[in-house]
């Protein structure tokens, strides 16, 4: 910064001494030259005039007079200056302002009668704000923090821990040197003003999340409009939000937040996972009954038709030879029946009533009730005619179902 | 003439130096005053260079660049009477470097130090008609505004431009900051507890729905497949009585053999017979008739 500090003029570090030698451009060898034939040519008549006079005076003229000529010389280079192509020179004019100057080589009327103040104007320069890099390269987050300039308040009067940093540069060197004292520490205390006007107008949430970029878009305009108020010469090029957190001492809680918000997600997620879960099997097993219910009826009526096709066909034959039908088909049954069955033909007429029979021994297993096994047996066996005749719709009835069921 | 060669060096010094003293410049970051023996003569000078009498005339210069007063931060009361802490700066420039000159001596501390009284008086006041709320947000370009234009018009007197006030800080103090940490955290207690109770609202209204869903399908798919059934049944039922209902006692008969072949299928079922029942009546002799 020292180099192009504003008011260095009368300390101008292109100062002749410095540059003297490196080859000026070449109108100014060609004043020079023309100077130093004037003044030689000047000194060079008076010489020749006084020569008789006195030969040692003539000598000490000559050499003071090249001694006033290198001076000349030294004070005259001393206006050369080079302006850097990130520069701009301002050259004064007894203190009041003449030119600027663009960036390749230059002179101007040495000093006391003109100065020049080289300015950057292309240099990008950086103030922090609520954080001190101290150009240690570290980012924001590590960088020790200011508290007293970090946390602010916001509209709903909570605090808030903002680190930003402004990126500048010179827009107008003569402003920028002329118009305020300290422009960069001006722009310093209008950043945090500025910020924390905006700050105070924006509640917390809106701070931490979606208006980040607004907020740095409403300082930077509020910033520049400040600046151009003070005509300081500054251009605000960017200013960028580092860090917007909660102050450090309600950080965990903060954090919770966030992590409940992921909880939130999370159950939300499992029950949809249960859901996601269960209603495709529910959906599944109810074509499942559906399909049963389907293949219930396809096969009961099938079974219907069969058993119905079946009768009918007898039953034509039947009509034909009743009794033999009937006949043929009572002994058939009862044939097959016994043929399958265990048997046990007892006279109950002739003997007592108390008859032992070890049913159980007799078939070894029993895998029915032998009692139910008697019932259902008996009465067919023992008085079939009369039986028949009488529970025959009910038991039809009855029979249908329990098939239909199985 | 020799004489005179010798006293020209020192003819040419004594005028260099008279040159030297009877003119001045004044840069562009100046404002300078001329005086006549201590009175002020002129102090409108445009930067450049200005001719004065030796001795008789001097200059002072003042810088004429934007000046910054700065102060500690100060309390303030706001109209709830709750303290806040607010640091200010006010830019100024000298606009009468006459009227400067005669109220602060050219003092620039002491003018920062009298300015800064102005604002501290003017935002005292706005501050004491203002809500916190309001000073932090909604009113405060409004109090800059306003101090600027009072500020400017009491520094007037002494010459003295203010280009702006500005809040720069407007904090609570630290032990109010202390609590509004612990409001904070408990609202953001809330705000988590809030998430998550309402997940598991949602988790809960998830789950009650599936289910629901469920009982809905598996029940619906019951009454469809009751009615596909029942419809089955009832198809079957239709074609049985119709077959069957054509001779009923036959039906009986031909059922009745059938579910005894059914029934009685495995060794294991034991019959208990009498031999007097009609399959027998040719078990005991060839000519049952006479012997029933």
């Amino acid at each position: 910064m020292a180099w192009n500090e504003p008011g260095g003029g009368s300390k101008d570090p292109w100062g002749a001494g410095a540059r003297k030698g490196e080859a000026g451009p070449p109108d100014l060898d060609d004043i020079l030259r023309k100077l130093q034939q004037f003044l030689g040519g000047l000194f060079g008549g008076k010489r020749n005039g006084s020569n008789g006079n006195n030969g040692n005076n003539g000598n000490t003229r000559s050499m003071s007079a090249v001694g006033a000529v290198v001076v000349l010389v030294i004070w005259l280079a001393s206006g050369i200056y080079i302006v850097d192509p990130a520069e701009r020179g301002v050259v004064l004019t007894f203190g009041d302002y003449a030119e600027t100057t663009m960036p390749g080589p230059h002179w101007h009327i040495p000093y006391p009668i003109e100065t020049v103040e080289v300015v950057n104007v292309a240099q990008i320069r950086n103030i922090e704000i609520g954080f001190r890099t101290g150009g240690s390269g570290r980012g924001a987050s590590a960088a020790p923090r200011v508290p007293v300039e970090s946390l602010m308040l916001t509209q709903d009067e909570n605090i808030v821990d903002i680190k930003l940093a402004v990126q500048y540069r010179v827009k107008d060197a003569r402003d920028y040197l002329f118009n305020v004292i300290d422009p960069d520490a001006t722009l310093a205390q209008a950043t945090e003003s500025a910020v924390r006007e905006t700050i105070g107008k924006s509640s917390l949430d809106f701070v931490l999340t979606e208006g980040r970029a607004e907020i740095m878009l409403r300082t930077e305009t509020l910033l520049q409009r400040v600046m151009d108020r003070y005509r300081s010469g500054l251009e605000v090029t960017s200013v960028n939000l580092q860090d917007a957190q909660p102050p450090e001492e309600v950080q965990a809680a903060f954090e919770d937040v966030i992590k409940s918000r992921e909880d939130e997600q999370r159950l939300r997620n499992e029950a949809e996972t249960y859901a996601n879960d269960i209603i495709p099997r529910a959906r599944g097993a109810a074509q499942r009954q559906i399909e049963e219910s389907k293949a219930h009826k396809a096969r009961v009526v099938a079974q219907a038709e069969g058993e119905a096709s079946r009768f009918t066909q007898v039953f034509a034959e039947y009509r034909k030879a009743p009794a033999v039908t009937r006949e043929r088909l009572y002994l058939d049954a009862v044939e097959s029946v016994l043929t399958s069955a265990g048997k046990v033909v007892v006279d109950v007429k002739g003997g007592s009533n108390l008859l032992y029979l070890p049913l159980d021994r007799m078939s070894g297993v029993t895998p029915m009730p032998p009692d139910k096994a008697l019932e259902r047996m008996l009465p067919p066996a023992a008085s079939v005619v009369p039986r028949t005749q009488e529970g025959q719709s009910s038991d039809t009835r009855d029979r249908t179902r329990d098939r239909g069921e199985r | 003439m020799e004489k005179l060669k010798m006293l020209l060096p020192g003819l040419a010094v004594v005028l260099l130096a008279a040159i030297y003293f009877s003119i001045f410049t004044v840069n562009e970051r100046e404002r300078v005053i001329l005086f006549r023996l201590g009175e002020i003569v002129r102090s409108d000078f445009e930067p450049g260079l200005h001719l004065k009498i030796p001795v008789i005339n001097n200059v002072r210069k003042f810088d004429a660049r934007i000046h910054t007063a700065e102060a500690e931060p100060e309390r303030y009361l706001t109209a709830e009477k709750k303290n806040v802490i607010v640091d200010s700066f006010v830019k100024w420039r000298i606009k009468n470097v006459a009227d400067y000159y005669r109220s602060m001596g050219g003092d620039e501390l002491r003018a920062n130090l009298r300015l800064y009284q102005i604002v501290k008086d003017g935002l005292r006041g706005e501050f004491g008609k203002r809500t916190i709320q309001d000073v932090i947000s909604g009113d405060r370009a409004k109090i800059m505004e306003t101090l600027t234009v009072t500020a400017n018009q009491q520094a007037h007197q002494f010459g003295i431009e203010v280009i702006d006030v500005r809040l720069r800080r407007v904090d609570l103090p630290k032990e109010v900051s202390l609590s509004v940490f612990q409001r904070m955290q408990a609202e953001r207690e809330r705000v988590a507890k809030d998430l998550r109770a309402r997940g598991a609202e949602a988790a809960e209204r998830i789950r009650a729905d599936a289910d629901r869903q469920r009982s809905v399908i598996l029940a619906e798919a019951y009454r469809d497949a009751e009615v596909t059934r029942g419809q089955g049944d009832a198809q079957a039922a239709a074609i049985y009585a119709k077959a069957f209902g054509s001779d009923a006692e036959f039906y009986s008969l031909y059922r009745s053999l059938n579910a005894y072949k059914n029934t009685f299928r495995d060794k294991s079922d034991i019959l208990v017979l009498d031999p007097g029942s009609d399959f027998f009546k040719y078990f005991k002799s060839p000519n049952p008739g006479g012997a029933r």
